[in-house]
C-alpha cells in the first residue's frame, strides 16, 4: 500500500496557514488566498481535494471537553480476542459516546490491552455507565479491561504537521 | 454559554462549507447572522470553550508519523520528567493518568522515522522506558458531543 504524501508545495502552504485555524472573516478562503498570493478558486479546489482524499478529516470546531463540563475523560482499554478485534472495533467506534477508537499493540506481560476507546462523560460514574455498554457489546471476546482517567493536562499544543 | 453557542458547537462538529461565504451559510441554518456567528466563534476560542476551529489534518496521509506513547514515571520525578518530555516540539499532547503508566503523550513528527528517534531521545534523557503504542487500525475518530 502506498502512503506517499499526496500534496504539493502549494497544498503545504495552505496547510501551514490553516493548521492553527481557519480565518474568522466573512470570506476565509479568499482571505487565505490573498495572504498566500493564490487564486481563491484554486485554494477552495485544493481544500476540497484534500477533504475528498482524507488529508483533511473535516473542517470544524474542536470543543474543549473540560470547559464544556465533560470533565471525566476515560481512556478505556480492552483485551479483546485477536480474531474479534475488527468487529469489536467497528461496533465500539460506532457508539456515539466514543470519540476515538483504535487497535494498538499489546505489550505483554504488563499491558494486555489491544483496543482503546476514549469515553467522555460529565462524571466518572457516567463514563463507567458507558463502559458497561462497551462491555456488553464485547461479550465473550473480552478478557480484562481498565479505565485510565486523565488527572491533568500536561501539554496541549495540538498537532503541528508542517513546519 | 447560551443556546445559540451550543447550537453552533453542535453544528460545527459536523463539517463546514468550502465556499465564498461559508459563515453566512452556517449562520442561515442557525437562524442567525454571519457577523454574530463569527463573533461568537472568536469569543468561544478566546474563552477556551473551543480549542480550535478549522481543518483537521490527517497526519499519516501527510507523510508524517504519529503515535501514542506512555511512561511509568516515579512520582517524585514526575515534574522533572514532564519538563523533559514537553520540551520536545513533537509532543503534541501530554496527559497525566491514574495508572502505573501515568504519563501518556502523542508524538507527531514530520517523517515516520523520526518517531523512534524522539522515543530514543526521551529514553536517554529520562532513563525511563517509553512504551510505544502506534495505532494498528483506526475505527473512529471524531468528537460528537451533543450539548
Amino acid at each position: 500500500m502506498s502512503d506517499k504524501p499526496l500534496i504539493d508545495t502549494v497544498d503545504r502552504l495552505i496547510i501551514k496557514a490553516t493548521q492553527g485555524g481557519l480565518p474568522l472573516v466573512p470570506r476565509p478562503y479568499h482571505d487565505l488566498a490573498k495572504r498566500l498570493g493564490l487564486d481563491a478558486d484554486d485554494v477552495m479546489a485544493r481544500v476540497r481535494r484534500m477533504l475528498d482524499s482524507g488529508i483533511i478529516r473535516r473542517i470544524g470546531a474542536v470543543p474543549n471537553h473540560y470547559r464544556l463540563g465533560f470533565s471525566a475523560n476515560g481512556m478505556s482499554v480492552w483485551d479483546v480476542r485477536d480474531a474479534d478485534i475488527q468487529r469489536a472495533g467497528k461496533d465500539i467506534g460506532a457508539l456515539d459516546f466514543v470519540s476515538h477508537c483504535y487497535h494498538r499493540p499489546r505489550h505483554l506481560p504488563d499491558w494486555p490491552y489491544n483496543l482503546f476507546a476514549m469515553i467522555h462523560g460529565r462524571s466518572r460514574a457516567e463514563v463507567e455507565e458507558k463502559a458497561k455498554v462497551v462491555e456488553l457489546l464485547l461479550g465473550d471476546s473480552l478478557g480484562a479491561h481498565e479505565i485510565l482517567y486523565s488527572t491533568r493536562i500536561l501539554k496541549k499544543t495540538g498537532l503541528r504537521l508542517v513546519a | 454559554m447560551d443556546t445559540l453557542d451550543r447550537q453552533i458547537i453542535n453544528e460545527l462538529q459536523g463539517g463546514f462549507p468550502v465556499s465564498e461565504h461559508p459563515y453566512a451559510e452556517i449562520a442561515a441554518t442557525l437562524d442567525t447572522s454571519e457577523e454574530e456567528l463569527i463573533s461568537r466563534l472568536e469569543r468561544m476560542l478566546d474563552q477556551g470553550l473551543l480549542s480550535r476551529f478549522g481543518p483537521m489534518y490527517h497526519a499519516e496521509r501527510l507523510g508524517g508519523g504519529l503515535t501514542l506513547a506512555a511512561i511509568s514515571v516515579p512520582e517524585h520525578r514526575f515534574d522533572a520528567v514532564t519538563e523533559i518530555v514537553n520540551a520536545h516540539a513533537e509532543v503534541a499532547h501530554n496527559y497525566a493518568r491514574d495508572h502505573k503508566l501515568n504519563m501518556w503523550f502523542v508524538l507527531a513528527t514530520e517523517t515516520p522515522e523520526r518517531i523512534s528517534e524522539v522515543i530514543d531521545e526521551i529514553e536517554a534523557e529520562t532513563g525511563l522506558e517509553v512504551v510505544n503504542m502506534p495505532k494498528l487500525e483506526e475505527y473512529f475518530i471524531g468528537l460528537r458531543f451533543d450539548l
